[in-house]
């Protein structure tokens, strides 16, 4: 069965064109990594699995069905930065979509309501290491800490596909190797696809079961927008099944504490 | 490693590694190549910075420049003129205020304290109606593009009104009562708030609204749960902002037609040239909106606490 399919997927802006001919099939729950040059749309393609971005051509399917062109709780999404709410604390954060989701009216719980979904809460936050964070504002936490807590607000909706653009872009080394162990725990505990963009390039090696690259096939110099970017190559990973992940974790550990 | 110093003097020297400028300085002060200059190591005027009571002294130093202005003024007039309605003595306005204070022989009220509040809550049901109203249609602005496309444009032109210049509309047609004072402050203010606050939303990242909408938040969710909550601070800093204006409309309003008032008494005693009953209301409005301004300012410190994190 196909659980995410992009068919002849174009997206352009007036003359530019920015992808062209994207068709990627996903049988499975894969960790799917996307690297490119700046610029090669590999951001618009995530816009366009967010919602955010409408394609020109060609459509989007996720269990079959076409994706809507607005953001919904089927996708979860965290940015290189403001991912999180500043005026929530930690646990508010994690709390708030469950709350959005049980009262339409009022946004807001109360009473045995509020407590259950404080308690679910607070084990999104404890499986991120944040339990002990969870009165703090966002920005009272390090940049590692928000992109946890950013991850934990996303995976507590459990969505059908995790959308990362630059997650851990921003965030030193030794935190990116906790990061990459976490991200593959709840990969691997969720029902869910993973789409991931990353500027490095042993990241997306190391991470994911799937590498694509974006590039531009086609080039025109006399018209440089003419033509756009598509998927040049599409690399399964040795390690793509899930129960490979065991090896890849093994050796994140290796290197680093454990989360 | 050679300490950055700009003074090529003692760029030869024998300079001790990671010794700092300072040391170089006085190293160099006695040695042969000396030249005295020794204020090339003053720091620059903008890393000088006054001490805690020197900065107390600084910031007292004018507030008792005015005064001792004003006391030598005053004495050397009212020395050629004991008559003298110019500059009235401090005593001579302790006098008109505990006057205003008590009781008046007509009337029976404490003026002063008629006129403090009278205006005052002019000043708080307009300000108070256009916070409101500049909340509710920035927002709408700010976050429906419809609204935004249907608005936008007429709101600039309505800021762009002199709302003085309409006053006497409001005069004619809210009468010469309350609501006319209280709706010019609302002109005034209103399309301020709203505008400030319709680019505050349109300032907050896309990402958080992505990310409020992948959380299953409706549109009106979003208002209620991710826009309202961080436009707080920015309402509250916005109405401190247009305090100044908003006094400004009230005394003018104030001025032109009312029975009780500051700004009615400021004008009213004009007449009789009471300069010893203007300086001090004039002080004690700018006390009054000095301590709006100051609890406007706490206010947004408690409420909001997650903004003094951000910042």
């Amino acid at each position: 069965m196909k659980c995410f399919e992009a068919r002849n997927l174009w997206k352009e802006y007036g003359e530019q064109v920015v992808l062209e001919r994207v068709n990627l099939t996903l049988t499975d729950n894969e960790f799917v990594t996307i690297v490119g040059a700046s610029g090669c749309g590999k951001t618009t393609f995530l816009k366009m699995l967010m919602g955010d971005e409408a394609p020109t051509r060609g459509e989007l399917l996720l269990d079959g069905q076409v994706l809507a062109t607005e953001p919904g709780p089927d996708r979860g999404v965290v940015f290189q930065r403001y991912s999180v709410f500043p005026h929530l604390t930690a646990l508010e954060n994690v709390m708030l979509g469950l709350e959005l989701r049980q009262a339409p009216l009022t946004g807001r719980l109360f009473g045995a309501d509020r407590a259950q979904v404080r308690e679910r809460a607070r084990q999104g936050l404890a499986e991120v290491g944040l339990l002990a964070a969870q009165d703090k504002y966002p920005a009272q936490l390090s940049g590692g800490m928000q992109q946890r807590l950013a991850i934990a607000q996303a995976v507590i909706m459990r969505p059908r596909i995790l959308l990362l653009d630059e997650p851990f872009g921003a965030l030193d080394p030794g935190i990116r190797k906790d990061m990459h162990a976490l991200i593959l725990n709840l990969w691997r505990a969720g029902d869910m696809g993973v789409f991931m963009i990353t500027h490095d390039l042993h990241e997306g090696f190391e991470l994911g079961t799937r590498l694509l690259v974006f590039d531009k096939v086609r080039d025109d110099p006399q018209a440089p927008d003419a033509y756009g970017a598509t998927i040049t190559f599409d690399i399964p990973l040795q390690h793509r099944s899930v129960a490979a992940v065991d090896v890849v974790q093994a050796r994140l550990h290796a290197v680093s504490a454990p989360v | 490693m050679r300490p950055t110093c700009n003074w090529p003097l003692t760029a030869s020297f024998d300079v001790p590694r990671l010794a700092g400028c300072r040391a170089v300085v006085s190293a160099g002060a006695g040695g042969p190549l000396s030249c005295g200059s020794v204020e090339v190591a003053m720091r620059r005027l903008i890393n000088q910075r006054p001490g805690r009571a020197a900065a107390l002294a600084l910031g007292l130093l004018p507030f008792v420049l005015v005064a001792l202005a004003y006391l030598s003024g005053s004495h050397m007039r009212l020395r050629d003129n004991p008559a003298d309605k110019l500059l009235p003595s401090p005593a001579a306005m302790v006098d008109a205020v505990e006057r205003l204070a008590e009781p008046s022989k007509r009337s029976g009220q404490r003026l002063l304290w008629v006129d403090t509040a009278a205006s005052l809550t002019r000043l708080a049901l307009g300000v108070g109606l256009a916070a409101a109203l500049g909340l509710v249609v920035g927002v709408a602005i700010g976050v429906v593009p419809h609204v935004r496309a249907t608005l936008g444009h007429f709101l600039i032109v309505l800021s762009m009104i002199p709302p003085l210049a309409i006053l006497p509309i409001l005069f004619i047609v809210f009468g010469l009562g309350e609501v006319s004072k209280v709706m010019l402050i609302v002109i005034g203010v209103a399309p301020f708030i709203m505008r400030d606050l319709a680019a505050r939303v349109a300032e907050l990242p896309r990402e958080l609204m992505i990310k409020a909408q992948t959380l299953g938040a409706s549109t009106w969710q979003i208002v209620t749960r991710v826009v309202l909550p961080q436009l707080g601070p920015r309402l509250l800093h916005s109405v401190r902002l247009m305090l100044g204006p908003a006094w400004l409309f009230l005394i003018a309003a104030e001025a032109i037609a009312a029975t009780e008032g500051l700004g009615y008494r400021i004008f009213l005693v004009r007449r009789y040239l009471s300069m010893e009953v203007i300086l001090p209301y004039v002080a004690w409005i700018t006390l009054l909106a000095f301590l709006l301004d100051w609890l406007l300012q706490q206010w947004a410190r408690r409420a909001f606490p997650w903004a003094e994190a951000v910042r």
